[in-house]
């Protein structure tokens, strides 16, 4: 092969990888996000704000954020400690229908779980 | 001067008058335009405490025991310098005020150390109110359990101190959906009647732990029914609010009426809108002392206005 024929197949080579790297990485990403019944605080946003459990199910919700979240539903279902950074919440629920909850600090951070 | 005399006449009048004592910066108020003045730190030791009659009070805020993140892991240190700082000023304040998250996840182990550290400050009369911190768990009974008999546990209360009518308010037991504190109509009801049929020639310092006017309102920078409270202070001839939560200085003035938020002994914070909200701020840990610190206040009655000094450990 040429130099020219040589340094072009390695950029393409190269290109190829890298493609291959991101689509596998994202997929990793986006596998570990959705590991399942798992909420994270995020920037002050509870991520997913919907999720679906089939009745029987425990949730657990993970801070992530430097500052401390709570989670708590208004109705009185459920009630976490005040949650720092790394600490995790976890209720399992039995009867089916739509929990709301917020964070009682930051109460702007509102979300729901449907159960089925 | 009259007790209705709400303005200075003069710059030079009033430099004047402040000439017999004082330090640090100064706002003046003169045809409704507050002006900082910084004063010759040359006022002795002497002449800061007799003329200007009202000794001065310190506030401390945000101290976070229990916090532990890469943005300070040593909030009992960086509060332990504080104290030495504060400890080893010239002119002893006479009180101090924390307002509020003296702890971090409000636990028990958190208040004991808190107290502990608190109590080695040289100026014995503390007076606190809590931050969102310390009421998280349990509607506050950690809190109130050290620190409510002040306010029969209601939170709020008022004393006086050499003429200064102080008032500690809660802002922080029940929030506004859109995330902002509120007082409530009971802490309101409560604060109009304290507030009946004093002279408005007194001067009123009001401590609470959000800040009382809205700062930014995305991150929950403010009290929803702030106003009201301030309506019942407007006809007062000198009024200084203090405020913490936000972990930076903010100040406004109105009127008669100096709003100011202290920063933290543990983390900063960034500005408002700077970020993806109003968490730990990390920074070189050579910058870090220079965003902590506490404020200095002090009265004075002639004339009449109210003199804070912010300053940093570093």
């Amino acid at each position: 092969m040429s130099a020219k024929c040589l340094g072009r197949n390695l950029i393409n080579a190269f290109t190829v990888l890298m493609l291959v790297t991101v689509v596998w990485t994202s997929g990793l990403i986006s596998a570990k996000a959705q590991d399942a019944n798992t909420i994270v605080m995020k920037n002050f946003d509870f991520s997913p704000m919907m999720l679906s459990v089939k009745a029987g199910t425990t949730v657990t919700w993970k801070n992530l954020d430097g500052e401390p979240h709570t989670v708590v539903s208004p109705d009185g279902v459920f009630r976490s400690h005040a949650l720092d950074q790394g600490d995790a919440f976890t209720f399992k629920f039995d009867k089916p229908g739509t929990y709301k909850y917020i964070c009682s600090i930051h109460p702007k951070m509102r979300a729901a779980i449907i159960v089925q | 001067m009259s007790s209705d005399l709400k303005y200075i006449e003069s710059r030079r009048g009033a430099l004047k008058c402040m000439a017999f004592g004082g330090a640090g910066t100064l706002f003046v108020l003169s045809a409704g335009i507050l002006t900082p003045v910084n004063l010759a730190l040359g006022a002795s030791k002497e002449s800061a405490g007799s003329v200007t009659g009202t000794p001065l009070f310190l506030q401390i805020s945000d101290t976070h025991i229990g916090f532990n993140k890469e943005a300070n892991p040593d909030v009992a240190g960086t509060l332990k310098e504080t104290i030495s700082f504060v400890n080893a000023m010239p002119v002893k304040p006479a009180l101090t005020i924390h307002t509020g998250d003296i702890t971090h996840l409000s636990k028990p182990e958190e208040f004991d150390m808190a107290q502990q550290l608190l109590s080695g400050l040289s100026i014995t009369e503390l007076h606190t109110v809590p931050g969102e911190h310390d009421v998280t768990d349990g509607g506050g009974a950690e809190y109130f359990s050290r620190f409510g008999q002040a306010s029969a546990n209601k939170g709020y209360y008022s004393f006086d101190h050499n003429g200064v009518h102080f008032i500690g308010l809660v802002n922080v037991m029940n929030f506004k959906p859109n995330g902002l504190g509120a007082l409530g109509e009971d802490q309101l009801a409560w604060l109009e009647q304290d507030l009946k049929g004093r002279s408005a020639s007194t001067p009123i310092v009001v401590f609470a732990h959000m800040p009382m006017w809205t700062i930014f309102e995305p991150w929950g920078w403010g009290t929803g029914d702030a106003d009201q409270a301030m309506s019942y202070l407007r006809r007062f001839g000198s009024v200084t609010v203090l405020n913490g939560h936000i972990h930076q200085i903010v100040q406004k003035v109105e009127g008669n009426i100096t709003f100011h938020t202290a920063r933290s002994t543990a983390y900063p914070q960034p500005t408002a809108g700077n970020g993806p909200g109003p968490g730990p701020l990390k920074v070189p840990s050579d910058q870090l002392p220079k965003m902590l610190g506490v404020t200095s206040i002090k009265i004075l009655s002639h004339p009449q206005v109210a003199s804070l000094t912010d300053t940093t450990l570093v």
